[in-house]
């Protein structure tokens, strides 16, 4: 049976998504729709992608029951290592799988967008290990508050290319991506999270799907059921969410919770909650949920998080949050920080800023004493020292 | 019939349309601009709705947009400041926007307007030919609206045969797959691009815009098609040199 989350032959989740992109760059996006299933399902790319996720990325990632952050809040939480990746998160699961299908259509250009600076270097590294060559797009804030990212995909042979418009963040290294790929349209657009035009949304929901796939086996062997009660991932764009949700959305029992970036708080004007603040619109060639303002102009948001700083969601989450099949929760960037140290203290963890936000909803949930929650723990805080290490000193 | 149309019964040739940003350089500029343009003799004008994040056009016209927001231009301030020259003005107007624009005004509301303003014509280069015929052919036909597709190199014999079909205005016959701005020539590559899609004999105009930026490549593009548009090269000369001289620009490109 087919999901009623997997996109229509248009590329539509419900009212969410479709392909709204210049003629320009048609023949590459109707290149890409034609061929990614394809490609995708055969047992040559699957070969090639499960062994690479194996043996280069370190996967399966573990399923870890953390008892001490248990014990704290009085649940069963599981915690979805995919900080311990090669790259130090989830990102690098779908650049190994775009990379195999970049080479299989024959690209040997790639291009990308960043945020944080981890799909920028999860891309870089795939880059060199197939000797491709790789440019990476990073808003000039960006580049600054990221800066050790920034260091590793130069190590790894990427040329960063700074956006300066606008916001100076990931949107506006998204608008310069796209422009690039416009402009060079031999190259292959190796996008970061389930945005843009379809096919990229469906495309990298299937590459990072293989997280809720593990789950589905680790949680049988460690509760006895596949399913747990209760699954949280952070939200920007939304990949390691989709990733985390991706096998468990048909399965109505299990609670799916996207945490989005409340920044300085929902209603400061400084946020990046745009299940709240969004409405439908357009964005780097999707419909979505979009925060705007009442002329459609796109308004820039804030979150003290590189990764999580972007007007819109991905259109699958659109359609998650407009069908009540997720729960959309927020966490402002203090309670973000104080999750971050907890796990830091307790577990021994540190995660990434965007990950803490999810982590950050804990407190905030009436939660049962055998409910057994699935937190993905999208990367790790190596990159964000330099903030924890400003806030601690506070 | 639409308002471009009816200029090509008129005149075929050698058709000089200019782009320019509402709100630009100063947020009255709107109908300055355009009058000194209906002067200059530019035979039809392409008028931008500045958009916070173009990604059609090149760095000049995201500047632009991006100044005339800052200026305080809306959707409401261009619908009036249209509607005070729709008496004077008799050069026709095509309007250029983003589809988030038209959509977060509300679509009908928005081709209510545009009709008001006496336009007739839209340019909106992130609607696709697949949404267009799902829903947007009928909403712009209830309105007398025409809309106005875009093709590339890259753009398949079969599917201009399909645009050309959709066409009441012309064609936009984008010279490179690049964005807008300025590039100062026209390559071999360009030419027979111009060449196969003149042996196609169409039955729209043809209009070649993106990299037209002075006398030498307007008059190549037009030995191809029916005229040019130039954007990015008229905005740079705008933002320095003001509405004030606008004629310097144009005479030196049609005489």
């Amino acid at each position: 049976m087919k999901s009623k989350f997997q996109p229509d032959k248009n590329g539509y989740f419900g009212q969410f998504g479709g392909a709204f992109i210049p003629e320009l760059l048609y023949p590459n996006v109707k290149e890409l729709e034609d061929n990614y299933i394809q490609i995708i399902e055969s047992e040559e790319f699957q070969k090639e992608y499960k062994s690479l996720l194996k043996d280069y990325v370190g996967r399966p990632t573990p399923l870890y029951f953390a008892k001490r952050l248990s014990e704290k809040y009085g649940a069963h939480i599981y915690l979805k290592r995919e900080d311990l990746n090669h790259t130090g998160a989830h990102k690098v699961n779908n650049t190994v799988g775009q990379i195999l299908i970049a080479k299989k259509l024959g690209k040997t250009k790639i291009i990308a967008e960043t945020g944080a600076g981890q799909h920028g270097v999860a891309t870089a590294t795939v880059c060199a290990l197939m000797g491709l060559d790789c440019t990476v797009f990073m808003g000039e804030i960006d580049i600054e508050r990221q800066a050790p990212n920034v260091a590793r995909m130069k190590m790894l042979g990427a040329k960063v290319v700074a956006a300066t418009s606008g916001s100076k963040t990931l949107k506006d290294a998204t608008n310069e991506a796209i422009r690039y790929w416009i402009q060079n349209p031999e190259t292959f657009y190796l996008i970061g999270s389930v945005v843009g035009p379809h096919p990229h949304p469906d495309m990298v929901a299937r590459l990072q799907a293989i997280i809720s796939e593990e789950m589905k086996w680790q949680l049988k062997e460690k509760t006895g059921k596949e399913n747990p009660d209760t699954i949280i991932a952070c939200v920007g764009g939304g990949s390691n969410a989709a990733g985390a949700f991706y096998h468990y959305m048909d399965d109505e029992d299990v609670e799916l919770i996207a945490v989005e970036a409340a920044g300085l708080g929902v209603n400061s004007g400084e946020s990046a909650a745009t299940s709240q603040l969004g409405e439908v619109g357009i964005i780097h060639g999707s419909k979505t949920i979009l925060m705007q303002d009442e002329y459609g102009q796109i308004v820039e948001p804030y979150s003290i998080s590189a990764g999580l700083d972007y007007p819109g969601v991905g259109p699958l989450h659109a359609f998650l949050y407009e069908s009540k099949r997720a729960k959309f929760m927020n966490a402002t960037d203090k309670e973000a920080l104080a999750a971050a140290y907890e796990l830091t203290k307790i577990e021994g963890i540190i995660p990434a800023l965007e990950t803490a936000h999810a982590l950050a909803v804990l407190p905030k949930m009436k939660l049962k004493k055998d409910q057994v929650l699935v937190v993905n723990l999208s990367g790790r805080g190596d990159k964000d020292l330099s903030t924890y290490i400003k806030h601690l000193e506070k | 019939m639409n308002s471009i149309q009816k200029l090509f019964q008129q005149k075929d040739k050698n058709l000089l349309s200019i782009y320019f940003t509402c709100g630009f350089p100063k947020l009255d500029d709107t109908t300055k601009v355009i009058s000194a343009l209906e002067k200059s003799n530019v035979d039809f004008i392409e008028v931008g709705l500045p958009y916070s994040d173009p990604l059609a056009d090149g760095p000049t016209i995201q500047d632009s947009s991006q100044k005339a927001l800052e200026n305080g231009i809306n959707l409401d301030i261009v619908f009036e400041q249209l509607m005070s020259i729709k008496e004077t003005n008799k050069t026709p107007l095509v309007l250029m926007g983003y589809l988030n624009q038209m959509l977060k005004y509300g679509e009908d509301k928005f081709c209510q307007k545009v009709v008001e303003c006496g336009i007739d014509t839209l340019i909106i280069p992130d609607l696709p030919m697949v949404e267009f015929e799902n829903y947007y052919q009928e909403l712009f036909e209830k309105y007398g609206i025409t809309n106005v597709f875009l093709i590339t190199p890259h753009t398949s014999e079969e599917r201009i045969r399909k645009i050309d079909s959709y066409s009441k205005a012309f064609i936009y016959v984008v010279a490179s797959a690049s964005i807008t701005g300025a590039k100062g020539e026209i390559s071999n590559q360009q030419i027979a691009y111009f060449e196969r899609i003149k042996a196609m004999n169409l039955n729209s105009k043809l209009i070649v815009g993106f990299g037209i930026s002075d006398k030498s490549t307007f008059n190549a593009a037009c030995s191809y098609a029916n005229g040019a548009i130039i954007g990015s090269a008229f905005i740079k000369d705008l933002g320095k040199n003001g509405v004030d001289k606008i004629d310097n620009f144009i005479k030196p490109i049609i005489s």
